[in-house]
């Protein structure tokens, strides 16, 4: 059983929705299938084969190629399989999923991982705004898996995050973790401002520079033993975590207190 | 409009007109019924279908200002159900169906294609008051296929409590006329009468008899005032009323000390279930079905829609501001609360009914005793108060509930026991609903209570709005995807999918009145409003395809 391959031909005049690519599907699915597969181009119904060469059928193993940053929805609510994304994803990457393995090797747009359940999701390059974050309306935001990010991430990380992973090499914009009701998060760069704003429960962990706000107290500075667990589990998993991470103190913040203050902020102090 | 045709071999439920399942032919022509058409006119075979009149809501909110806010309140529900725009091949070229959302509170296109696809092709909003006329003629125009109308909430505007306070209950006709006439409205809405406008000032009504506003103005005195009003202009529907007590335990006392205050004038009692509680010692709501419905039974000039709830997602949106409150407390769910100036209230929280719930398997099982213990169909009608205690997309399965004894006995199996046990539901009400009865309750009753004589049957004359349902031991399935729907005899739905969007009609009363009332509300609402009234006089050319209804001769 080979790889399927998608190629993208050129990319799109306007975005293309293209939630139909999905590894767990085409497990299913001969190459014909696949390519008739129901796409949206602005309001025009096409089908995939339309925008892609498709080249294999019937595995759950599936790479797309092409300049792909117009392309939304890769991935979005798939329950199991591997994609890989040859390149930049556009926005919805991932959003919804539930199980399976999703590498984006370029930059994901907004709201990669969104609302995601289970799975991994890898994103080589930098993701945008609401990564792992909740739709509008939505009560939660990412309820389980792991989110990995080698580069940046934009504002609204994890947003109403309730269960699962972030973890961040590079820097945070502004309210990650806001209005978190569990979960981690941590981000090896610096975060933006208001980190963990109307957070009920959950750990934002940030190893550069982080200002609590004003609705955390300050508790303790300890050295927290699970921590260095995850740590070493996440540089396994492949993300540039530096070794002098690994080990070190943490200051404690609780909060937030304009909430149910059972969550935390620690920032890494050497 | 649409050239002549006649269906042929179906079964017919017209029971207007007398007819109860007769195989019968249904002759069109001119979008409307016929009595003959020529013998060359085409022909639709319905061999063994049912065929009825199109379904009439007589209450449901699917237009201004609050439906809108709903739908920013909730994306959520929107963002799951989508429609995508489709464009449909036909004889005169293809036709373009527009996208939309759909959710507890579809969006305008959905809404009409929605009604359409379950055989509705009349439906009025409930509350709309005069300031939020223009927002709901505009989204009723953008609604397609169905026939529509709003009323106009009149129980807590500031002007008419004023006049009630200065002792000038004369005037009230004429300033009924006035605002139904600007907003071109349909029939006059009365919600928590006086209630709401306490509530704005922090108080709550518990009676019909506590004072209001200034000068003495009880609720039982606007609920005579508006009552006499309506029967004095002699509009075509009644005093459409949401009693004061909403969801309160023990309210069955203040509907029934409504119904008896209209001492003879007709009146609709909507949303009966939501009003119909007794109560415990330590306050839990008790089934007072029963007492409600006997009452109705032997006063005929009483008539009432049920406001069934149904179990899942419901949108609480209502005049009466201090329920949604209430709801918001409970629940800890987002809501909406705006103030509509001299006018009215509005709130609007997300709600789910569930079945192992106390209160809710309760409201599930009285509106279902209202319905059982009716004597009456024609005084009873189907809602669900749409999207309050359920989408009218669940029509279909509400329509089993009644029909179908066995698949009833499995739901109530499944929800909460302590609910049902005090109800009649509990001794086993054997009751089945027949196809005849069905037809009166979703489409005869309400089109008479509305006193639109075309609507609701199959007569000569009447409009050719037709809905055909293939037989199905699965009522619910039977009910959910008629084979053919016609409006003004244009196919507009075949096999429970839209063949073509055209613009139904808007309905509103045409009145004539004094305007002696009017310079005096120029003067009020320049000293106490922010808009002039002129500023919302609604003219004809506002309204996509209006047409008047004439007041009955009194
Ligand atoms: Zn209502």
């Amino acid at each position: 059983m080979g790889a399927v391959v998608l190629r993208l031909r050129a990319a799109p005049a306007v975005p293309l929705e293209a939630p139909c690519i999905r590894p767990d599907h085409f497990a299913a699915l001969s190459e014909a299938e696949i390519a008739r597969l129901p796409v949206w181009h602005g309001s025009e119904a096409r089908a995939l084969g339309d925008f892609f060469d498709v080249r294999g059928g019937h595995a759950d193993d599936v790479r797309v190629k092409g300049e792909l940053s117009r392309v939304k929805h890769l991935g979005a609510e798939m329950a199991g399989g591997r994609l890989v994304i040859e390149g930049d994803a556009g926005p919805h990457a991932g959003a919804g999923m539930a199980g399976g393995t999703l590498r984006i090797e370029g930059d994901a747009a907004a709201w990669a991982g969104a609302e995601m359940r289970g799975g991994v999701l890898e994103v080589r390059g930098r993701v945008r705004a609401y990564a792992g974050g909740a739709y509008a309306g939505s009560r939660w935001g990412m309820a389980g898996g792991l989110l990995l990010v080698h580069g940046d991430a934009g504002d609204f990380l994890g947003v109403r995050m309730r269960r699962g992973t972030i973890a961040v090499a590079g820097c945070a914009g502004e309210c990650a973790g806001a209005e978190m009701i569990a979960g981690s998060i941590l981000v090896f760069g610096d975060v933006g401002r208001r980190p963990g704003f109307g957070l009920k429960r959950g750990s934002i962990v940030v190893h550069g520079a982080v200002e609590p706000p004003p609705t955390y107290r300050y508790a303790c500075t300890y050295r927290p033993p699970h921590l260095a667990l995850y740590l070493r589990e996440l540089a396994r998993r492949g993300l540039p975590i530096e070794e002098r991470f690994l080990g070190g103190a943490y200051r404690r913040y609780n909060g937030d207190f304009a909430e149910l203050p059972r969550g935390e902020i620690l920032a890494w102090t050497t | 409009m649409s050239g002549a045709f006649r269906l042929v071999g179906g079964r017919v439920y017209d029971p207007a007109n007398g007819v109860d399942g007769e195989v019968r032919d249904v002759c069109v022509d001119g979008g409307r019924i016929v009595a003959s058409v020529p013998d060359g006119a085409p022909v639709v075979a319905v061999r063994g279908m049912v065929v009825m009149p199109g379904g009439v809501d007589i209450h449901c909110h699917i237009a201004g200002p609050k439906v809108g806010l709903a739908r920013r309140l909730e994306p959520e529900r929107r963002r799951r159900d989508v429609e995508r725009r489709r464009v449909i091949p036909g004889a005169d070229g293809p036709s373009v169906l527009r996208s939309g959302t759909g959710g507890t509170v579809p969006s305008t296109f959905t809404t009409g294609r929605r009604y359409a696809g379950l055989g509705y092709t009349t439906a009025f909003e409930a509350a709309v008051p005069a300031m939020g006329a223009r927002q709901a003629h505009q989204e009723l125009n953008d609604t397609p296929v169905i026939d529509k109308g709003f009323y106009l909430l009149l129980g807590n505007d500031d002007f008419l409590l004023r006049l009630l306070g200065a002792g000038e209950a004369g005037a009230v006709p004429d300033y009924v006329a006035r605002m139904l006439s600007a907003a071109r409205a349909y029939a006059v809405k009365v919600v928590n009468p006086g209630g709401v406008a306490a509530w704005k000032r922090g108080r709550t009504v518990a009676g019909l008899d506590e004072p209001v506003a200034a000068g003495g103005v009880t609720p039982r005195r606007i609920v005579e005032a508006i009552a006499g009003a309506v029967d004095a202009l002699g509009l075509p529907h009644p005093m459409h009323i949401h009693c004061n007590n909403l969801g309160v335990p023990g309210n069955v006392a203040t509907t029934l000390a409504t119904m008896r205050a209209l001492e003879g004038r007709r009146g609709h009692f909507t949303h009966i279930q939501f009003h119909s509680y007794g109560r415990t010692a330590d306050e839990r709501p008790t089934s007072a079905a029963r007492r409600i419905i006997e009452y109705v039974n032997a006063h005929p000039e009483l008539s009432l829609d049920v406001g069934q709830v149904m179990f899942g997602a419901a949108t609480a949106m209502t005049a009466d501001a201090g329920v949604a409150q209430r709801l918001h407390e409970l629940t800890g769910h987002r809501w909406v609360d705006v103030d509509v100036e001299l006018e009215s209230g509005c709130g609007i929280v997300p709600f789910e009914y569930r079945e192992r719930n106390y209160v809710h398997a309760l409201q599930w099982a009285i509106g279902l005793e209202l319905f059982l213990l009716a004597a009456d169909p024609w005084r009873v009608v189907l809602s669900t108060d749409h999207p309050n205690g359920g989408s009218f997309l669940s029509y279909p399965r509400l329509i089993r509930l009644l029909m179908d004894r066995a698949f009833r006995d499995e739901q109530l199996r499944r929800v909460n026991p302590a609910a049902i046990a005090g109800t009649a539901l509990a001794d086993g009400l054997a009751r089945e609903y027949t196809l005849s009865e069905i037809a009166i309750v979703t489409r005869a009753a309400p089109a008479r209570l509305l006193g639109l004589e075309r609507k609701g049957h199959l007569g000569p004359g009447a409009d050719a709005d037709i809905a055909v349902y293939r037989p199905d031991a699965d009522i619910e399935a039977m009910f959910a995807a008629p084979r053919y729907v016609f409006k003004e005899g244009m196919p507009v739905v075949e096999d429970g999918e839209p063949r073509a969007e055209p613009w139904g009609r808007t309905l509103h009363v045409a009145l004539a009145h004094d305007g002696a009332i009017e310079a005096r509300l120029a003067r009020f609402r320049a000293e106490r409003g922010t808009l002039a009234p002129d500023d919302y006089r609604i003219d004809a050319d506002e309204l996509r395809r209006g047409e008047g209804v004439a007041a009955r001769s009194t």
